[in-house]
């Protein structure tokens, strides 16, 4: 039980599997097709710049449009049961073990021409297209992430004291005051998790768009698109998105640490 | 939930999940290819089962859960005790590697693949295929087999080994009867993460998968991009069946086990 050595199979796995194959991208990344060093990849990647932000504002909208859904919801839950918690939290879970494109396509059924939206609104003389949009894919997103913000944020609401609350209202707290001097303080670690949890997948996603944006693509169906013809600028793109990722988890951890310190 | 205004709410959230998969499902009874009700069938469900390439892409997608989940979980168990004796600044780094696959956007992590599998498949004469998929199955699901199991070697008493060892085990014995049986429960839900994890996985099969090797969600891709196919609607249905009863039934069965534990 003392021994390092089952660790290594692991160790060499991840050699090969994990550090190999990202340090190929950025190998890519800087070389030109000729296998020189060369900064050519990221110019060529700075034309889908304005896709990327496109990207990075569609997940944050997302992010916050889940967010804005799941906090109450998730305090509301959290306030029930043990019992009808579990069970919720149950039915919370089916629609995510749907395969997600199988998902997606049920918005393309939906929000089509001549689609059930589309003939309710045409009965109030209604007449919009419904996808081929930025709306669309928010709406997709929205769909697919939004248990991934409701889950953290009941985890660690389920977890808060009620008495802190009885207290918190004894000593003269309004309702106002104590939501925000007392339940939003301690929801904080689950904000974290949850704007991670649906932010990250947002940005990087791919086919989403490809289903429900029309033309419009997002960064994940540029490298794929890009991959298939230019491994060079593709790996540029991937090598972007990855720091941007990890810049934005640094971030989300501060945040995280500095709220543990306060609280 | 006790206020009128948290049901409701709780109510509309539940709609906005459930009603496009209930959507799906009923027009996978529709005897047409458009949003007009044409009468009742089940003529798309003959012919998903009558189409070989959905069966023999079902069957792809059941073998590689079960080895990669398989392999996964010997590794990854193997992994989380001897990555646990590792001391201080080398532990967290090697964690911090094993993590990668988790935190990086799935579409990194599945180009990143592709560079290693074609370029190692010119050196050596391979293509992509079944082999290539199931290692990228291995590598995303080990991760969270071993986040699943250090924290049972965190609990873990380590005097229960040698008291199994001054009992007269030897260190495989303790290892099988004791060790193991102490992290059974984090080898088991780390299993359950890779098997369905790997069931779903669409991106990394996707750029790992060369040009013939279908799984299921590959399936689903190429039967819903950019058309409208009832047969995907009739896959939807059966799989929320699936979903529904593997959750009656461990639901039911973790319900006995509470009850036999407090009797």
């Amino acid at each position: 039980m003392k021994s390092k050595r089952p660790a290594i199979p692991y160790l060499g796995w991840m050699l090969v599997f994990t550090i190999v194959p990202l340090l190929m991208v950025i190998y890519f990344a800087f070389t030109n097709d000729q296998g020189q060093f060369s900064l050519e990849p990221f110019k060529n990647a700075s034309v889908y710049s304005e896709v990327f932000l496109y990207s990075l504002g569609i997940a944050l909208i997302s992010t916050v449009i889940c967010l804005v859904l799941a906090y109450p919801l998730a305090y509301s839950i959290s306030r029930c049961s043990e019992r009808a918690q579990s069970m919720i939290i149950m039915f919370l879970m089916v629609p995510m073990w749907m395969n997600f494109l199988l998902r997606i396509y049920a918005w393309v059924l939906i929000l089509q021409n001549y689609g059930p939206l589309d003939m309710i609104l045409n009965l109030f003389g209604v007449d919009v297209t419904l996808i081929g949009n930025s709306g669309a894919v928010i709406v997709g997103m929205v769909y697919e992430f939004l248990p991934f913000m409701i889950l953290p944020l009941h985890a660690v609401m389920s977890k808060i004291d009620p008495s802190l609350i009885e207290a918190a209202q004894d000593l003269g707290c309004s309702g106002f005051h104590v939501f925000s001097k007392v339940i939003f303080p301690l929801s904080v670690p689950g904000i974290i998790s949850g704007v991670t949890m649906v932010f990250v997948p947002t940005a990087s996603t791919f086919l989403v768009a490809q289903y429900l944006g029309g033309t419009q693509f997002m960064i994940g169906d540029v490298i794929e698109r890009v991959f298939q013809s230019d491994h060079n600028t593709g790996s540029a793109i991937a090598v972007v998105l990855m720091i941007v990722i990890l810049g934005f988890l640094v971030v989300m951890n501060r945040f995280g640490d500095k709220e543990a310190v306060n609280g | 939930m006790k206020k009128l205004s948290s049901k409701i709410y709780f109510g509309i959230i539940m709609a906005f999940l459930y009603l496009p998969i209930i959507y799906l499902i009923a027009y996978s009874f529709n005897d047409g290819k458009t949003s007009v009700w044409k009468g009742f069938t089940m003529k798309w469900y003959t012919a998903l089962f009558n189409d070989a390439q959905i069966m023999n892409s079902l069957y792809n997608t059941l073998i590689i859960a079960v080895l990669a989940s398989v392999i996964a979980t010997i590794l990854g168990t193997a992994a989380a005790i001897g990555i646990y004796n590792f001391k201080g600044g080398v532990r967290s780094a090697i964690q911090n590697v094993s993590n990668i696959p988790i935190i990086n956007p799935e579409i990194v992590t599945g180009v990143s693949l592709m560079l290693l599998f074609t370029f190692a498949g010119v050196m050596m004469g391979f293509e992509m295929g079944f082999w290539t998929v199931l290692l990228a199955h291995i590598g995303f699901c080990t991760p969270y087999v071993i986040l699943n199991v250090t924290p049972r070697i965190r609990q873990m008493d380590p005097s229960l080994y040698e008291a199994a060892l001054d009992l007269g085990c030897s260190p495989v014995q303790a290892f099988f009867k004791v060790v193991l049986h102490e992290l059974m429960p984090g080898i088991f839900s780390g299993f359950l993460i890779s098997f369905t994890y790997s069931l779903d996985d669409f991106v990394i099969t996707y750029f790992t998968r060369g040009s013939r090797f279908q799984t299921l969600p590959v399936q689903i891709y190429t039967m819903t991009h950019q058309r409208i196919n009832p047969k995907a609607n009739a896959l939807s249905a059966l799989m929320f069946v699936v979903v529904i009863g593997v959750l009656i039934i461990s639901n039911f069965a973790s319900r006995k086990k509470n009850e036999e534990a407090t009797r």
